[in-house]
């Protein structure tokens, strides 16, 4: 699957099917920290990815000033 | 996964509430949780006249929507901060937020109307960008909402933030901080009151909000805010928090109910002391002038200095 990265943005490619839970660990991607957005769908942690899916890791964390 | 509430396929979950939900029932979730969070803090009365700080990121959009959507009418109020690309990105987001909404958005420009931006005030004081614009902040939304007639201003303030900002005190032992951070600051003279009706949802559940709502944001991080602590404060928590779930919830609301009331006198003492800046008279403990003033004094001459280099920071 095509996996899209931010903060810089990137693009990497990773073997599916596999879960997003999986998905995330692979990656050493904190779960609280992220969105996953697979096509233009949010996914839960136990959601399926096919191989040929394209994914968006999108980060949450924001701001500096308080 | 199936949503909690209807059954149907969840999009998203929760682990600290052990729940997921489908893509309705999410925003319900997320507009029954403002709603509760305004009346718990008695933040918002009804009629009263509200400011929404805009910063065209998915806190402060989702909660401007948020509050639209439970009827509460509220006006924008968008900074710019000069930060080159990043601040022209945020504008435009915020503007198309607006304009498609038909809602009303006020208009600071710090170079424009203050002759200074962010990179040009780091640069004056030699310290981390994110003071200087979190000052220039919490005085320009202050001093808009006074002069515009506003009774509230609100921010897009999250458990996340909340919980880091908290976590950022304690270590340090900031009681006067700990005793000014409620989801509700009083008004008070020269001060608007301060809410926060974000604080019972998680950056996540933001992040989350605007995807499901369609709405446009800033997904990138700011780049000067690389190495801010308070960055560091949340990743910290993350890990906490995905090891146990409800961990950042039960820290900041377990403050707020057992611990936030034994910081309250240092708070009172400080703002015992507030007198009128002698420049623009916004209260201060200076006896002088303010650190808003006395920043913009400091912050003009670096931005004239060295204009060009420090807009293209980014």
């Amino acid at each position: 699957m095509r996996v899209v990265l931010r903060n810089p943005r990137r693009e990497i490619d990773v073997p599916g099917p596999m879960t997003v839970a999986n998905l995330l660990a692979r990656l050493e991607i904190v779960p609280e920290s992220v969105l996953v957005i697979n096509g233009d769908t949010l996914v839960t942690h136990d959601a399926r990815l096919a191989d040929d899916a394209q994914v968006e890791i999108r980060p949450v964390i924001s701001g500096g000033a308080t | 996964m199936k949503c909690r509430r209807c059954k149907a396929p969840a999009i998203i979950d929760i682990p600290r509430h052990n729940a997921a939900f489908c893509a309705d029932c999410f925003t319900h979730q997320c507009r029954e949780q403002v709603k509760r969070a305004i009346h718990e803090h008695r933040m918002i009365a009804p009629g009263e006249k509200v400011l929404v700080a805009v910063s065209g990121g998915k806190d402060s959009l989702a909660l401007w929507d948020l509050l639209t959507e439970i009827d509460i009418p509220a006006d924008g109020l968008y900074l710019g901060l000069g930060i080159g690309e990043y601040s022209d990105h945020s504008g435009e987001y915020t503007r198309a937020f607006a304009a498609e909404r038909g809602l009303r958005l006020h208009e600071v420009d710090l170079l424009r109307d203050h002759g200074y931006d962010v990179p040009g005030a780091a640069e004056a004081t030699r310290r981390a960008p994110c003071g200087a614009c979190g000052l220039s902040k919490r005085h320009l939304f202050n001093q808009v909402a006074l002069d515009e007639g506003y009774d509230v201003v609100a921010t897009g303030h999250n458990l996340d933030d909340e919980a880091a900002v908290l976590l950022g005190n304690v270590l340090r032992w900031e009681t006067a901080y700990l005793g000014r951070q409620f989801p509700v600051l009083p008004a008070g003279p020269g001060f608007a009151r301060k809410v926060k009706p974000l604080v019972r949802l998680s950056e996540r559940e933001m992040a989350a909000y605007c995807v499901i709502r369609g709405i446009d944001y800033q997904v990138e991080e700011c780049p000067m805010a690389d190495g801010n602590r308070h960055l560091g404060f949340k990743e910290l928590l993350n890990q906490l928090e995905t090891k146990s779930p409800g961990t950042k919830a039960a820290f900041i609301s377990g403050f707020w109910s057992r611990g936030h009331d034994a910081f309250i006198a240092e708070a009172d003492e400080e703002r015992a002391t507030l007198a009128p800046c002698t420049e623009c008279g916004a209260p201060t403990t200076t006896g002088d002038r303010c650190a808003f003033c006395s920043l913009r004094s400091r912050a003009q001459s670096a931005t004239t200095e060295q204009p060009v280099t420090l807009r293209t920071r980014s």
